[in-house]
């Protein structure tokens, strides 16, 4: 299980990374990808001024040969940037979820929203717990 | 939860159990994907031996299995299965079997783990006394080898696999192990499901393994099952069949042989078959995601108050097909609902279904 220490996590399994440009990258982790399996569709939201994810709202989704999964946005932002890669290859989320498998580059409402994520520590602890 | 005898091996391979009727089962070893594609192009390998097992013996059995069973048993060789199902008296099913005649007075029926119990209890109340009805459900363990390498692999073991010919069942040794073997499946493709006492699973599923390997046999799991019967449109029980659905709807009539009057269901099969229908199973295309069991279909361009807004069906069956690298989905839709263009909910918003033949996958010859 691979948990990089220099994003955020949390609780839904997401990660966020800040860019040096201020802008963040969000995409689910490799708990996650293991969880749901195969991943065989993915719908993203589509990069415009017009829009904006919601911290804590439903923003994409994930399917799995068994399962479909929403992804909640870690933070409130505009969308700037999708995966285009994805739709044809999502199976990329599950080779590599914090590389190639990333989803939506966000331009934050307010960068320091990332301090109340959860660390690799935490969510470390938070994984550990789960597979108890 | 139930175990079947080779839960130890699953857990060690590190397979993801999941409930399944009642069952602990393996729904993946590592991809269902992977697993999935073994099967189309090499070989794999399932444990079922969750299925039941019900045997008919004596005189009478050959008269039960006609009576209880929607195919003509009575037209069975010795050494040969055919599908078949149980139907109620009101055409609908309460199983969908495989019947396999083991001798003249000797009937083998394979049901499904779900309807296990109720199946057992419908025989012992509808036979009419003049054939044992034994339950070896417990004492037997169901192996399945699939995939157009699983002959070959079978017959590394016993080069007598290989002159049993499709829906032929006979005795194998498998290992030293004496295994009931019949050239049936539930993937689509060619194959062997092998019959074994309990106490003998270990050794038959262990040494194909290690025999199969280099021809890339590989364990699979339930999920892939699922992926590689709908490929085929093969019915799932529970989806695509229940007890008010008729087999003439589900495109499993050809397995109905109405030439028994005295046949449980025979009125309303016979009914049915004369096109007293209200539904007919579809095969679509989805685009935009997956639709799953339940989703209901709609003519396209119907929009909510509209007069067409009634759904016209509900999707039985609906994944991914790896072979194909698409949606896929099979519904019950009404027999009158016209050609489309349809559209099928998925996630709550309406999605374009374009019909397609059923199956959606047919082994290459």
């Amino acid at each position: 299980m691979e948990i990089p220490d220099d994003l955020h996590y949390t609780k839904e399994h997401e990660w966020v990374r800040v860019e040096p440009d201020g802008t963040v990258t969000i995409g689910i982790t490799d708990y996650a990808q293991e969880q749901l399996g195969d991943i065989v569709f993915v719908e993203l939201p589509k990069p415009d001024d017009e829009t904006f994810v919601l911290k804590d709202e439903a923003f994409a989704v994930v399917e799995s040969v068994k399962a479909a999964s929403d992804v909640y946005s870690p933070i409130t932002g505009k969308v700037i940037e999708s995966n285009d890669d994805l739709p044809d290859n999502p199976n990329a989320i599950n080779e590599d979820p914090y590389g190639d498998g990333w989803l939506v580059r966000l331009e934050p409402k307010n960068v320091d929203d990332v301090e109340d994520l959860m660390t690799s520590e935490e969510y470390e602890e938070l994984v550990e717990g789960l597979e108890d | 939860m139930r175990r079947t005898p080779l839960y130890e091996d699953h857990v060690a391979a590190g397979a993801r159990m999941v409930e399944f009727a009642g069952w602990q089962m393996p729904v993946q070893y590592n991809s269902i994907v992977a697993e999935h594609h073994a099967v189309r192009r090499a070989a794999g390998l399932f444990d079922v031996s969750h299925m039941g097992e019900v045997e008919l013996t004596g005189p009478g059995a050959e008269a039960a299995c006609a009576r209880l069973f929607a195919n003509d048993a009575r037209s069975l060789a010795v050494g040969r299965a055919q599908y078949s199902m149980i139907a109620n008296p009101r055409g609908g099913l309460i199983d969908d079997i495989i019947v396999y005649r083991l001798g003249a007075e000797r009937f083998l029926v394979c049901v499904n783990a779900s309807n296990a119990a109720a199946d057992l209890a419908w025989i012992r109340e509808h036979e009419s006394g003049s054939c044992t009805i034994t339950d070896r459900s417990d004492a037997t363990a169901l192996i399945a080898i699939q995939g157009p390498e699983a002959v070959a692999i079978v017959a590394m073991l016993a080069p007598a696999a290989q002159a049993l010919v499709r829906f032929g069942v006979g005795e194998l040794q498998i290992a030293g192990v004496r295994a009931l073997a019949a050239r049936t499946g539930y993937t689509g493709e060619d194959g062997f499901e092998l019959f074994v006492d309990a106490g003998a699973a270990t050794t038959v599923w262990r040494t194909l393994l290690e025999r199969g390997g280099e021809r890339g046999l590989i364990p699979c799991g339930l999920g892939a099952r699922d992926t590689l019967r709908l490929e085929a449109a093969l019915p799932l029980y529970g989806h695509e069949l229940g007890p008010d659905t008729s087999p003439f709807e589900a495109r499993i009539g050809w397995a109905v042989k109405l030439n028994r009057p005295d046949m449980i269901g025979y009125q309303a099969l016979s009914a049915a078959a004369a096109g007293a229908v209200r539904r007919k199973l579809v095969g679509f295309f989805v685009e935009g995601g997956i639709a799953r069991e339940g989703a209901p279909v709609f003519a396209a361009g119907s929009a909510a108050g509209d007069a067409a807004e009634r759904a016209v069906g509900n999707v039985t069956s609906g994944s991914h097909s790896p072979t194909l690298g698409r949606a896929v989905a099979m519904a019950l839709i009404e027999i009158d609902a016209g050609a489309g263009p349809f559209e099928i909910e998925v996630r709550g918003k309406r999605r374009s279904a374009v019909v397609t033949n059923l199956p959606f996958y047919v082994k290459r010859a």
